[in-house]
């Protein structure tokens, strides 16, 4: 697709950074101590902290990746809010309390309160690493997604502005000012997105998208031909027919005036009837062609629209105003136009072709459009619940969300933080499914890359919001990195070189390792971001939070509620966890087509290893822990003499 | 460099009773959960039965959303209750 840059999207986006970055910069002198810089002095008042969490959380994935997902895929997208929004419960009644009860900067401190043992500070600060990366990759994508139709720059221009800003962020600041942009761009989404849904409500649905800033939308044409393939409609002659690899697919190319296209083929009584699609060729040099031409040419049409509207039983073209729950009741008794993807391959070129699925609304508005769940093998029920599962366990394990319990002054501070958290969130996860089903009935997808949905929705209504709704996107990726990377830089510079290598350093010291440790990180997140460009951020996330979850929250849990646990447990959860999520995510089918396979040939036929490497983790902290109890029981001993 | 808290924390009498508390609630949240989580695999196609004028999976959505909210709320007046009655 092809994007116009306005001057009022480029000012906002400008003003917004400057903001930021001066924000951090006034901040900075409250940064110049560890306690300051790690954790913001402990005195964020607690419905602050709760919109910062809320800031922090809803990431790239959620606004982006989330609405992305449920514009194409309908409810299982929003299955991914509902699994986040469960996860937070682990974190209010399990892990809240006792987290900012036992730690002091870093998640490390709370799992080694007890033990003091070199062990876990390094596994701990390993895990918290890694984790941070995998979070940031999808940040980063998000990032280079926005900007190209933002401010018209490439993808990996986008990933360096967001990790050079970040990291400017985090270095001069910490803690202070990552909470405090936090809770400015949680406040704002928050306010924003219940606008635009708004305005979709009032705008209710139609079979005829609106104008999209005065482009209407395109015509997709329906052409008929007879069993030999001889069209009705004139002008239009055969390019590759039924023997070809396209019609091997189901589908035909034609040419018309010299311009080729591709169409659908549906068997009728008469012959066939055309679909027309849409088509990215990538030729064997590498170059792409969009509807078989580049991309400047803007061939590459927006797309989704209702194909039959209802309401009340009946057939109408427009519903006007909608309340909220009319308008999913329409949607629900409406024929939505779904796209299906195919790919062909020949002589070394790759056509992938997106073709017109039209779904039952009540279809849409459950379960089995992306997760294979109806009639689904074993394989692929234990893929839905494994992925459902690390949804649910993962909130409470990412280092990111973690420190920021260390930054209110008392228990019940924390305790309070994360309700105010549920409410921003869950209210943010209901919006998502207005969103996200805004977009599949407004003519506003590029189904080449789903992510920018959300601000392409904005755009239907206008440069104004879409400028706003971006500029918001492009912070909450700005204020999600600097999370990640203050608890990465953390990782590094308190828990690897202050506690396991037992580095001397002075207060100033320990804080010019952290922003030292910041820089360092941001770059790997540039690199990252760069070579994971196109794949959904949502889906990433879903990643992060397999491994989060098998390495972190088993020790965590097992730490609090049984009292058998050892230290050499705790390391041993925290490896195994780690090696066996990361092993199976690397060699899963999503990640053998990464390393140009067919997913097929992957050796595991499985996307999600939560339902594999959580259990494992927890086996491993329980064989350890009963192996190493005599061990334990001496150390007690020696520590109460 | 020690792992205490970055603040000092007063004593609080009132910790056993909530973190008992906190696992009697998880324990009822993740069952619906698993409910919601497992009827979704089992027989997705009951999900799209129609309650209220909704499809069942957009009711258990919101469901799951509101319930997470009014428990969280519930456990934080009892927890302050506890607080001000043992802490006293």
């Amino acid at each position: 697709m092809i994007y116009t840059q306005s001057p009022l999207a480029i000012s906002l986006f400008v003003v917004f950074v400057l903001f930021v970055l001066g924000l951090s910069f006034y901040l900075s002198r409250r940064a110049s101590s560890a306690d300051g810089y790690y954790a913001a002095g402990g005195n964020i008042h607690w419905a602050t902290n709760g919109i910062a969490f809320a800031g922090d959380y809803l990431s790239a994935a959620s606004f982006l990746g989330i609405c992305g997902m449920i514009a194409t895929a309908g409810y299982d997208g929003w299955m991914y809010s509902i699994g986040y929004l469960a996860g937070w419960i682990v974190a209010l009644f399990l892990v809240a309390e006792p987290m900012k009860r036992l730690g002091k900067y870093t998640f490390t401190d709370a799992l080694d309160s007890k033990f003091n043992s070199k062990a876990i500070q390094l596994m701990a600060a390993i895990s918290t690493l890694l984790v941070s990366i995998f979070y940031l990759i999808p940040q980063m994508v998000g990032a280079g997604v926005l900007v190209q139709p933002l401010l018209g720059l490439p993808h990996w221009v986008g990933v360096c502005i967001v990790g050079i800003v970040v990291t400017l962020i985090v270095a001069t600041a910490g803690m202070a000012s990552t909470t405090y942009v936090q809770f400015f761009k949680g406040g704002m989404l928050l306010i924003m997105s219940t606008v635009l849904v708004g305005m979709v409500l009032y705008r209710g649905l139609s079979t005829t998208p609106a104008d999209n800033n005065g482009t209407p939308y395109h015509d997709f044409k329906t052409l008929h031909a007879d069993s030999a393939l001889v069209l009705v409609e004139e002008g239009y002659t055969v390019v590759s027919g039924l023997d070809s690899a396209f019609g091997k697919a189901g589908f035909v190319k034609l040419a018309k005036d010299g311009k080729e296209s591709i169409w659908s083929m549906l068997k009728s009584d008469t012959g066939y009837t055309l679909e027309e699609t849409l088509f990215v060729t990538k030729m064997a040099d590498g170059t792409k062609l969009f509807n078989g031409s580049p991309a400047e040419d803007g061939q590459f049409f927006p797309i989704g629209h209702i194909k039959e509207l209802r309401i009340n039983g009946e057939e109408v073209t427009t519903t006007g105003a909608v309340g909220p729950l009319a308008f999913l009741s329409a949607l629900k008794d409406s024929t939505i136009v779904l796209w299906g993807k195919k790919y062909v391959k020949i002589d070394g070129s790759t056509t992938t072709i997106y073709y017109q699925k039209p779904t039952p609304g009540s279809r849409v508005l459950r379960p089995g459009l992306k997760f294979k769940v109806d009639n689904a093998t074993g394989l692929q029920k234990f893929n839905f619940l494994s992925l459902m599962l690390a949804l649910f366990c993962g909130t409470a394990a990412l280092p990111h969300i973690l420190i920021r319990y260390y930054t209110v002054p008392s228990q019940a501070a924390a305790r309070k933080s994360t309700i105010v958290a549920i409410a921003a969130i869950g209210f943010f996860y209901v919006l998502t499914l207005f969103m996200g089903m805004g977009a599949m009935t407004n003519g506003v997808i590029n189904i080449a890359d789903n992510n920018m949905s959300a601000p392409l929705l904005a755009l239907s209504f206008g440069f104004v919001m879409f400028s706003i709704i971006s500029s918001l996107a492009f912070a909450t990726v700005l204020g999600t990195v600097s999370g990640l990377i203050v608890a990465a830089s953390g990782a590094i510079a308190h828990d690897l070189m202050d506690n396991f290598l037992g580095m001397k350093m002075t207060d100033r010291g320990k804080v010019l390792a952290g922003k030292i440790s910041a820089v360092i990180i941001g770059c790997i997140a540039i690199y990252l971001g760069i070579i994971f460009e196109g794949m959904n951020v949502s889906f990433l996330v879903g990643w992060a939070f397999a491994v989060a979850a098998s390495a972190n929250l088993p020790a965590i849990l097992m730490l609090l509620f049984w009292s058998k646990t050892t230290a050499p447990g705790i390391a041993a959860s925290i490896l195994v966890g780690l090696v066996s999520s990361l092993g199976l995510i690397l060699v899963s089918p999503d990640m053998w087509v990464r390393y140009g396979n067919l997913p097929a040939d992957a050796p595991v036929q499985f996307n999600s290893p939560a339902l594999i490497s959580i259990p494992l983790s927890f086996l491993a902290l329980v064989i350890v822990s009963m192996i190493t109890q005599k061990g334990a029981a001496v150390s007690g001993a020696k520590e109460a003499a | 460099m020690g792992h205490g808290p970055a603040v000092k924390l007063g004593k609080d009498d009132a910790s056993s009773y909530k973190t008992r508390l906190g696992v009697k609630m998880f324990i009822i949240y993740t069952l619906v959960y698993a409910a919601f989580v497992g009827l979704n695999a089992t027989n997705p196609k009951a999900m799209e039965t129609i309650i209220f004028g909704q499809t069942a999976a957009v009711i258990w959505g919101f469901g799951l959303i509101a319930l997470a909210l009014v428990m969280a709320l519930f456990y934080n007046h009892l927890c302050t209750k506890a607080e001000k009655q043992m802490n006293s």
